[in-house]
């Protein structure tokens, strides 16, 4: 087996590539609707050279929709900004709270692909805990992957971040399915105990209550 | 000639249909696996023009769900990504000259469209 920071590299990798592929996808298929907008207003351009009326209330409404879009990928180029940002520092104190937010709203159009749902539970104040950001997104990545694995089409994934005793957790929950026979095993694996590992946390899967819970302490040594 | 464009992002496939119609091509759309179905079993279409990705049904599983009832179809891809992997599934389906990229340019479509109807 490779030793644990071996196995955190590699999987850290394949992390990024797979959120950037997801990002690019959704910045070309943002690009593609404004091309097509852009080409209608050059199309009622030309019905216009040729003497045909138009009304403006299309020609708004068509800027009105360009003006979404940019707004909608300036939203996912904040995001990723952020994202690429998560390796700036290998410790800082973040809001648990927001850290799972954020990563629902990245893996967002990746639940969708699968039919699924996410819905994030609001904490009622900040979570603050010191620990590197980016191990925390991947480790999350990891346990969504799963429990949206376990969900299957249609379903909803529940994403709860709280304080506990040893510092915060956060709760994978509505995997009814995890009690099932044909319901994906073999969790956690190497990668999720290495990164598990690195952070001083640890993850518990409650079959009974339908729940992955990752556990992460106040500060990582 | 009759097509049928299918990609999960509404305003990209109703944009593209209304501007198809004015290059005289009767367009419709629909934004899922899903809705491409019951639109193939209430209409006949020549082709359907199918995002790759697309939730729940992608664009090659519903290639050959409506290729296998519906043998008279023709079948264009569009994809965001084109990766390598995208486009060596696209061309084993549908062969390489009808796989677009998005941004996809409409005569490049119109071109396709044309071509593909009279393979």
């Amino acid at each position: 087996m490779d030793g644990k920071w071996d196995i955190i590299g590699n999987e850290g990798f394949e992390f990024m590539g797979k959120m950037n592929a997801s990002i690019s996808h959704e910045v070309k298929n943002v690009l593609a609707i404004i091309n097509e907008n852009a080409g209608l207003l050059e199309d009622f351009t030309l019905m216009a050279e040729k003497g045909m009326a138009i009304d403006p209330e299309r020609l708004k409404g068509l800027a009105g929709k360009i003006q979404l879009q940019v707004r909608r990928a300036d939203r996912i180029i904040r995001n990723m900004n952020t994202f690429a940002h998560s390796v700036d520092e290998t410790r800082s104190k973040v809001d648990l709270g927001e850290v799972v937010a954020f990563m629902a709203a990245l893996s967002d159009r990746l639940a969708s692909m699968k039919g699924i749902a996410l819905e994030v539970t609001p904490p009622s104040r900040p979570i603050m805990i010191t620990t590197s950001p980016f191990l925390v997104e991947n480790i999350i990545w990891r346990c969504l992957d799963f429990a949206m694995a376990v969900a299957g089409p249609g379903k909803t994934v529940v994403l709860t971040a709280d304080k506990d005793d040893r510092g915060a957790r956060i709760t994978f929950s509505r995997l009814e399915a995890l009690s099932h026979a044909s319901s994906p095993t073999q969790f956690p694996l190497d990668v999720e105990n290495a990164l598990a590992e690195s952070l001083g946390g640890q993850i518990v899967v409650n079959e009974g209550a339908g729940e992955i819970v990752l556990g992460l302490p106040e500060a990582v040594d | 000639m009759r097509i049928l464009l299918i990609d999960d992002e509404v305003e990209l496939v109703s944009t593209l249909a209304e501007r198809l119609s004015f290059r005289g091509i009767e367009a419709d759309w629909a934004t899922s696996g899903r809705e491409a179905l019951e639109k193939v079993a209430e209409a006949s279409y020549d082709i359907a023009v199918v995002d790759i990705k697309m939730p729940r049904i992608g664009g090659i599983e519903l290639k050959r769900m409506m290729a296998e009832k519906y043998p008279h179809m023709k079948f264009i891809f569009m994809t965001g990504h084109g990766s390598e992997e995208d486009f060596r599934t696209g061309s084993e389906e549908a062969g390489a000259a009808y796989y677009l990229v998005k941004p996809v340019d409409i005569e490049e479509l119109m071109k396709k469209l044309n071509e593909v109807l009279k393979r």
